[in-house]
Parts: C-alpha cells; structure tokens; sequence
C-alpha cells in the first residue's frame, strides 16, 4: 500500500465512486415528437427534416429529403395551399416559417442544378398499370418504380400533368417547372402512352397482363346547372376556361365577366378572365366571404387583382346583357336561403365554377367496387376493391388539391407494394404531437418572416407571368433557420450544458446525447430547458 | 456562393451550443471535452443552481488559462458537497481551509507561486453568499485593496445553505429563511439592509467586477475570459438559485435565474475600475411575480392572505435596478445577441 500523508488513513477517490443516479425518481428519456408541419402535411413530408438540412446550408440533402415523399418540389412550392403553414408553432410566436417559399427554393435548385431522383428499386417482375398522368398518378408512379415495379402510365390528353397543366394558371405554376419536374420522374424509366383513353378497365389490365392498377382518373367533368338564357347569352365552364387558355386557345370572354361559384377554381378562373382583358371580372357567390370554400390568399390575390365579389347571390337568369341574381341569406346553420329579392350584374359571359365530377365509365363492368356520391370508396391503403384495384386523387373521397393527391399516390404506392408481397399495409405508430406548450421558446431568436417578391400589379393584371418570385439563398437560409425544430432534437447542446451532474454525453456528429443514468439526479432541467421539447420525464420504476 | 452572410442561427447565442456556429464561437459547455471541473457523483441537490454555476465558471477559466488553475474553496455547500473524504469531484488542483479565510488563503497562494516564478498558473478564491459577504468579507475587502492576483467568485444562493438556510447579508427583502420567518407585519427578511457586495467591490476600485446568472451561459463565459486578462483583484458574482432554500422546483433552477434577470430584480453588468461599461438589457420584461411566485420562500406574498403590498415594494427595486443600469435601454451593450460575425 502506498504510504499515506499523516492524519489520513483512506486514500483519495474521486467522487465517480458515488452513483447518484440512485436517487432519481424520475428519468429523461429524449423523444422524437410529430412537429405540427409534418403532421399537417397531405403529401407527408418530413418538413422539420428537410428544414434541419436546410439550415446547415446543405441544400442538396434538404431536397433528398424532400423529394424522397414527394418529387414534385419546385411544383409544390408554388401551388401549394401550405396547411403546414397554417399549423407551424412559430406563428405563435411572431409568423410562420415560410415553408413553402423554401420549398421552391430546393426545387428550383434542384432543377438548375440537375439533381436526380433517387434510382428505381431492383426489379420484382411485378407489373403496375396507373392510370391518370395527374399529381396522383405521376406521384404513385414514382414511388411504384423506386420499389422496383415495372410501371404503365397512360392518360388521355395529349401532355402529362392533369389538372397541374390543364387548370392551374400559368402565372401560378409556370409550365417549363412543372415539365422538369414530370421528366425527372419519367426518366426513372416509365412506360408513358398519351392520348390514351382506357374504357373498360378489366380488358385493358388482362390485355397488358398488370398485377395491380392505379385509378387516378381525377375529376373533370364540370358540373352545369340550368340557367335560363337568352339565345345571345355566353354561357361556359371554368374547366373548359382554364383547359383551352393552357392550350394558348382561350374562348372569347367579352369585357364584363360574371364567374359563378366560390372553390378555387372560380378564383382561378376569374384571375384568368382578367388577364384575358376582362374589365370587370365578378365572382357571384351564394354565400359570404368566411364560407368561401377558395383558400384565403388565393382570394385576397385576387381582389388585388380587380376581381370584385357578389357575396349572398345566386344567378336565377341570364338576360341578353345582364344577370338576374336573387339576394340570399344565411339561416341558423349557415345554409344560404332565397330572399326573394332580386339584383342585376351586366355581364357578357357567366362563367360556371360549381364543382367537378368524375368519369368513373370505365368501372361499369368492375364488380366489387362501391361507387359513393360519384367518388371511389376506398380502404387506408387506397384499395377500391379486393383484386388489386387501387384509386387516388380526386376520384376518391378527401379534399381536392394537388398535394392531396400526391400524398394518395404515395400511399397507393405503398398499398400497392404490400399487395403485390401478400401482405396488409401497416403503418408505424405516430409520435405524439409536437404543440407549442411543448416548446421553450426564450431560446429562440426573434426573426420576422421573409417576404418573397411579387410581381408588380400592372404587369399581373395583363400577363400570364408568374407572379411571386423566389428566395435569394440567403434568405432561403434564414427562412430555414427561423423554423424551430418543433419536438425533434436539432444538437443546441442545452442539456449537455444544463445538467448539474454532467450525466449528458454529447456523442457528436448528428448523433445527439445520451444520458448517464449512473449519475443523473432526475432534476429535469434538461427536460425544461430543452427549446424543442424532445425530452420527455417518465416515472422511474422502484 | 453567398454574397452577405446570414447573420442569424435559429437559437442564435442563447443556446448552450449550436451546430451552426464555428468552433471559436462555441461555449467552453459545449465542448465534449470541457474540463469538468466539478465531476460527476457530487452530493449536491438535485437541481443545484451552485453546482452548476461552479463547473461553469472553472470550466471557463480553466479554457482561459490552459488549465494552469488552482482554486481556493471556503466553507460552505460547495466545499462540502464535493469532497466527502476520501471523495473528491474537483479536477481542478483545489484548496480549502476555513469559513472566513478563503480570500486570504489564495492571496497567499499568489504570493506563493510570485515567489516560486509561476505566475503563468492563476489563482481563483470562490465560496458562498455567507462566506463571501459576511464572514469573510474582511479577507475579501484586503484582498481587494491589496490589489492580490486572484479572481474571487461568489456563488449566490441567498443564505446559509449548508447549515439550514440562515439569513446572510446577501438575503432578499421578505424572503423567508430559517432565521426570518414568514410571521408578523414584515414576514420574512427585512427591507432595506443587506449587502450589494458587486458594488462595494467597484467601491475599491478594483479592475474588474461583474454579475452573472446560470441562465446566460455566454455571458458568464465571457466575462469569467474577460477577468481572467487582468492581474490584480477581480470578482465574479454568480446567482445561483438553490432549489431547496428557496422552495422552486429542481427543474427550474435556470428558469427562476433567468426570471431574475429578466424582472430586474437581479442586474446583469460588468464593470472595469469602479465604473459600469455594459449591461445586458432585458429581453422580455417580466413582472417580479413571475420570479417570486416560483418560491416558496415567497410563499406568503401569494394567496388568500397574500402581501401585494410587499410584492410591489420589491417591484419598486427591480424598477429602481431597472433605471439605474438602464436595462431596458436598446441593445448596445451587452449579450444574448442573436448574431454574431461568422
Ligand atoms: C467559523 C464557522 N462558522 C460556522 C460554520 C458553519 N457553516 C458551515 S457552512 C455554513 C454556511 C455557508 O453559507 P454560504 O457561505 O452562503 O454557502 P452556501 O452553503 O450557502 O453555499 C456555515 C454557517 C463554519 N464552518 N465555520
Ligand atoms: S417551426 Fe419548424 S418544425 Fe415547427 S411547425 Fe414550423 S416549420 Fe414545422
Ligand atoms: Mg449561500
């Protein structure tokens, strides 16, 4: 034994001998919570992901990230509707993180610079056909390829893309974006064929031998309702409006035009009419602005642009030169009523937005498939009935918009992969959900939100030009970093620093901490001090 | 590729670390390799706001002066509950005597290694609120007006901890201790006494003085760096709240400093040769309850037969700090910035 100072008979330890870890009641566990972005996402995205990729300026990675649940990154930072916006906890604190904007700052970045899409999967020999070249479509096609399926995709217009070329404006979705994108997606090596119209849907699978087939038909047929007119009286829809103006052939208009309808679609078309020259340019609704089903700044775009509102109107004649529209109000529960009081609107077309339905013809011969209220039924997976027929986008039940019907394809996709492997698509249980009281916001730094650049109003009004333009990289880069990690550890090394006992080990890179249970009291600061709420506190077991 | 750089980081400097800051900009905490002044299997409480401020503060100097440190200890929490004998959690070379004799012993420790030629190893002298501005305030106060080379830190927790929570010279109006009960017509400690121990400090003229908090990591970090580039008498003023003393719950140990700072009621400030140079101006104002309410040694402001009376008496002093160090004036001086130059 060494000999020891005078007076002392133990020898010196260090305190590591003394596991306090025994007096927790109660351990930190980190947890990975659902942010409110990704949950709000119908193409499911992993936005806090992309975002955290983002904002290490690792753009490339950010849009992997991203385009491995959706490739349509430049298309959808543009027509987007953003319901991640709408829930991101940042606009609790000052304004959202604008999502979108970068969003299409990745896919605009990601065109110019030519980066592929991830390769298709190794061959299954299994053979899929998808029919509809929509965002539905084109999207299960996708991810169908990247399990390594043999994929068939036709569609009866001339062009790929539905509804992305054929309703959504120019000045909202310019086509050479939406055409870099659908090639990067067919280069994966699909079997396109246009102007290909399929009518009975079991002969042309056994004719083409396809183990399983993906309804994305969409839905285009517009909806009329009987409105008494006088011979000279213009009368068209939206979707023929919106589909001949894609096709540089737009129908004459007239300088006064009436637009009847409250979707979108009747925003679109009226913001259309406008720059086709119409002077006036009237959306006619039968209810009032708050139940306008048309997204918000869609329509406060619109009347940016001139477009003037009918609120509580319903058309009842159409008169040589003028409408005849009936005054409403709403009853107790919201519903319109007539008033019986009537009103008049010079117009020289009226233009019909009132829905759109779908062509599900080619299903007559289909047995066991329930058709409901004109739309598919259709399981979790997206099956439509037992024998491999899967649906998506807007011929099934949900909200019609393009992101909608990404996140179907998708699911299809998968569906469609566990179908042909003999097995029930299961999902993973989800994480709880990331709220803002989950957060400790004193730690993140205030930053206004970043505005993109708009086009000048004159040259909105005139031209088909598009008319927000995109994020400069540095303000791409802030955008990013103003985003707050919502329940997903982004390394701030708070809880390796906080903790009174040292008991966090920070492994480095991006494989976060870990926490030394021999030495770890329970206090819960880390818990509490955590900006993101990734640490959860459980009951210790005794 | 950028043309300006981006001058934000999502956490900014308020974070412990962050990823997207170059290393120079990182805190000593951050760092996986940080000394660990105070080790792992210390007897402190859990939650401790002094263990904390400790390894803080050592960690830092010890990066200053490439752990070419010794420390002196006086008696009291943070002595006791880091070296049980045999234990030890220090991995600093350590030193303790006395209660009240800390200062002097490591102005002897200065003079010892002027003597043997090693003035490059720096001396740190550190106790309590008690042992600084009571009992040993005699050695401190000489130590000063000597002028001795040792950083002096008091980690101030408000009371005699160790002992059972004795009212010190540092304690705060109203507040309740074992020795100033919550009883009577001024329940708890008195109004008007007590020592502003940083400001007798720059009384003496010394190069530098300055107030910190375990709420602003960076902050505490720079200025334990920016002491350690003078050679004279200097000290560092640490809140350190005590979960056990003040009756807060262990986890809010930071959130009850942060409070403090960020109702006035306890200013953040350096100050070199007996003169404020900068403060660092509150970020979100808060009222003094939002801090007093998280107490229970203020339990009896609060409630049924609360004291809004005395809560507004401290109120007045958080608003009278708030004047005097102009800490509601724009961000000119000071930290917990959220740029930095990259
Ligand atoms: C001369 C002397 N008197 C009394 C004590 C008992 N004692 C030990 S620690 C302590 C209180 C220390 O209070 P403080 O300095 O504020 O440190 P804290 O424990 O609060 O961190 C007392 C009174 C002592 N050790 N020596
Ligand atoms: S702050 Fe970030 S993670 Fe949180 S909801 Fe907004 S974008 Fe998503
Ligand atoms: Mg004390």
């Amino acid at each position: 034994m060494k000999e020891l100072p005078f007076a002392i008979t133990l020898e010196v330890g260090s305190s590591h001998a003394n596991r306090t870890g025994s007096w927790r009641v109660e351990r930190p566990v980190y947890v990975d919570r659902m942010p409110p972005c990704n949950n709000a996402c119908p193409a499911g995205e992993n936005i806090q992901r992309w975002l955290y990729e983002a904002e290490s300026g690792d753009y490339e990675t950010a849009w992997r990230q991203l385009a491995d649940d959706n490739p349509f990154p430049a298309v959808m930072g543009r027509i987007c509707y953003h319901p991640c916006e709408t829930t991101c906890n940042r606009a609790q604190l000052n304004e959202a993180v604008g999502i979108n904007s970068i969003e299409r700052f990745l896919g605009d970045l990601a065109i110019e610079r030519g980066w592929p899409l991830p390769r298709a999967g190794s061959d299954t020999g299994k053979r899929v056909l998808v029919v509809g070249g929509g965002p539905s479509g084109l999207s299960a096609a996708y991810h169908l390829r990247r399990l390594g399926h043999e994929v068939r995709l036709v569609d009866s217009a001339p062009e790929l893309g539905g509804m992305m070329r054929y309703g959504i404006p120019a000045y909202r979705l310019p086509r050479e974006v939406l055409v870099a994108e659908v090639e990067r997606i067919i280069a994966l090596g699909i079997h396109v064929e246009l102007d290909h119209t399929v009518h009975d849907i079991e002969s042309e699978r056994r004719n083409g031998g396809f183990d399983a087939v993906f309804l994305a038909v969409g839905a285009q047929l517009a909806r009329r309702v009987e409105i008494p007119a006088g011979d000279s009286s213009r009368i068209l829809d939206a979707v023929s409006l919106l589909h001949r103006t894609a096709e540089h052939d737009p129908p004459l208009l007239g300088r006064r035009v009436a637009i009847y309808g409250g979707g979108d679609t009747a925003v679109d078309a009226a913001r259309t009419a406008r720059r086709l020259g119409a002077t006036d340019a009237v959306i006619v609704y039968r209810r009032n602005r708050e139940r306008m089903p048309a997204h918000g700044d869609q329509i406060e775009e619109a009347i940016e642009e001139g477009v003037t509102m009918r609120w509580l109107s319903t058309v009842s004649r159409f008169e040589g030169d003028h409408l005849v529209l009936e005054k409403m109000r709403l009853n107790d529960k919201g519903f319109p009523e007539p008033t019986g009081e009537f009103d008049e609107l010079d117009a020289d077309s009226l233009v019909l937005a009132l829905g759109q339905d779908t062509d599900l013809s080619l299903l007559d011969e289909e047995p066991g498939i329930t058709i409901e209220e004109g739309v598919i039924e259709v399981s979790p997976a997206m099956m439509a009935g037992g024998n491999g027929i899967f649906a998506g986008g807007d011929a099934v039940p949900s909200e019609r918009t393009a992101t909608v019907a990404i996140g179907h394809g998708k699911r299809a996709a998968r569906g469609i992969g566990a179908y042909l492997a003999g097995q029930i698509l299961v999902d993973p249980p989800c994480n709880e959900l990331a709220t803002f009281d989950h957060l400790n916001t004193w730690y993140y730094s205030d930053a206004p939100r970043t505005r993109r650049p708009e086009l000048e109003q004159a040259r909105r009004q005139s031209t088909f030009d598009e008319i927000f333009g995109g994020l400069t990289e540095d303000n791409a880069l802030f955008e990013a970093r103003r985003c707050l990690s919502c329940g997903n550890c982004f390394e701030c090394d708070n809880c390796f620093g906080v903790c009174p006992d040292n008991a966090v080990i920070k492994l480095g890179g991006s494989a976060r901490y870990e926490f030394d249970y021999d030495f770890c009291k329970g206090c819960g600061i880390c818990a509490q001090e955590c900006p993101c709420g990734a640490i959860d506190m459980v009951p210790e077991r005794i | 590729m950028t043309s300006q750089p981006v001058r934000f980081y999502q956490v900014g400097s308020f974070a412990v670390g962050n990823r997207l800051f170059d290393k120079e900009n990182r805190t000593v905490q951050s760092d996986p390799h940080r000394s660990n002044s105070l080790d792992s299997g210390h007897r402190a409480c859990q939650g401790c706001g002094e263990a904390l401020g400790a390894r803080y503060a050592l960690d830092a100097a010890m990066r200053a002066t490439g752990g070419q440190l010794i420390a002196v200890n006086a008696t009291g929490c943070l002595e006791v509950f880091s070296t049980p004998y045999p234990e030890t959690s220090w991995r600093v070379a350590w030193l303790h005597s006395l209660f009240a004799n800390a200062p002097a012993v490591a102005t002897g420790v200065a003079a010892a290694l002027k003597v043997k030629g090693m003035q490059d190893v720096r001396v740190v002298g550190q106790a309590g609120d008690g042992g600084t501005v009571d009992i040993g305030f005699g050695c401190l106060s000489g130590m000063f007006e000597r002028n001795d080379d040792v950083l002096f830190i008091c980690y101030d927790n408000e009371a005699y901890m160790n002992t059972g929570v004795q009212r010190s010279g540092a304690t705060p109006p109203a507040a309740r201790t074992a020795t100033t009960e919550a009883v009577g017509a001024e329940p708890g400690n008195v109004f008007g006494q007590g020592k502003d121990l940083p400001r007798l400090a720059m009384a003496h003229g010394i190069d530098y003085v300055a107030t910190a908090t375990v709420a602003d990591l960076h902050d505490l970090e720079a200025k334990v760096e920016r002491a350690m580039q003078f050679h004279g008498a200097r000290y560092l003023h640490i809140l350190v709240p005590c979960p056990l003393g003040w009756g807060s719950a262990p986890n809010d140990t930071i959130r009850v400093a942060r409070l403090a700072a960020e109702s006035g009621i306890f200013p953040v400030f350096e100050a070199e040769h007996g003169e404020v140079t900068a403060v660092s101006p509150i970020r979100h104002r808060e009222p003094v309850e939002s801090y007093l309410s998280l107490q229970s040694r203020y339990a009896h402001l609060f409630g049924e037969h609360g004291r809004p009376d005395i809560v507004a008496r401290i109120q007045a002093i958080a608003d009278h700090n708030i004047s005097t160090y102009g800490l509601l004036e724009e961000q000119a001086v000071g930290t917990g910035s959220n740029e930095t130059s990259p």
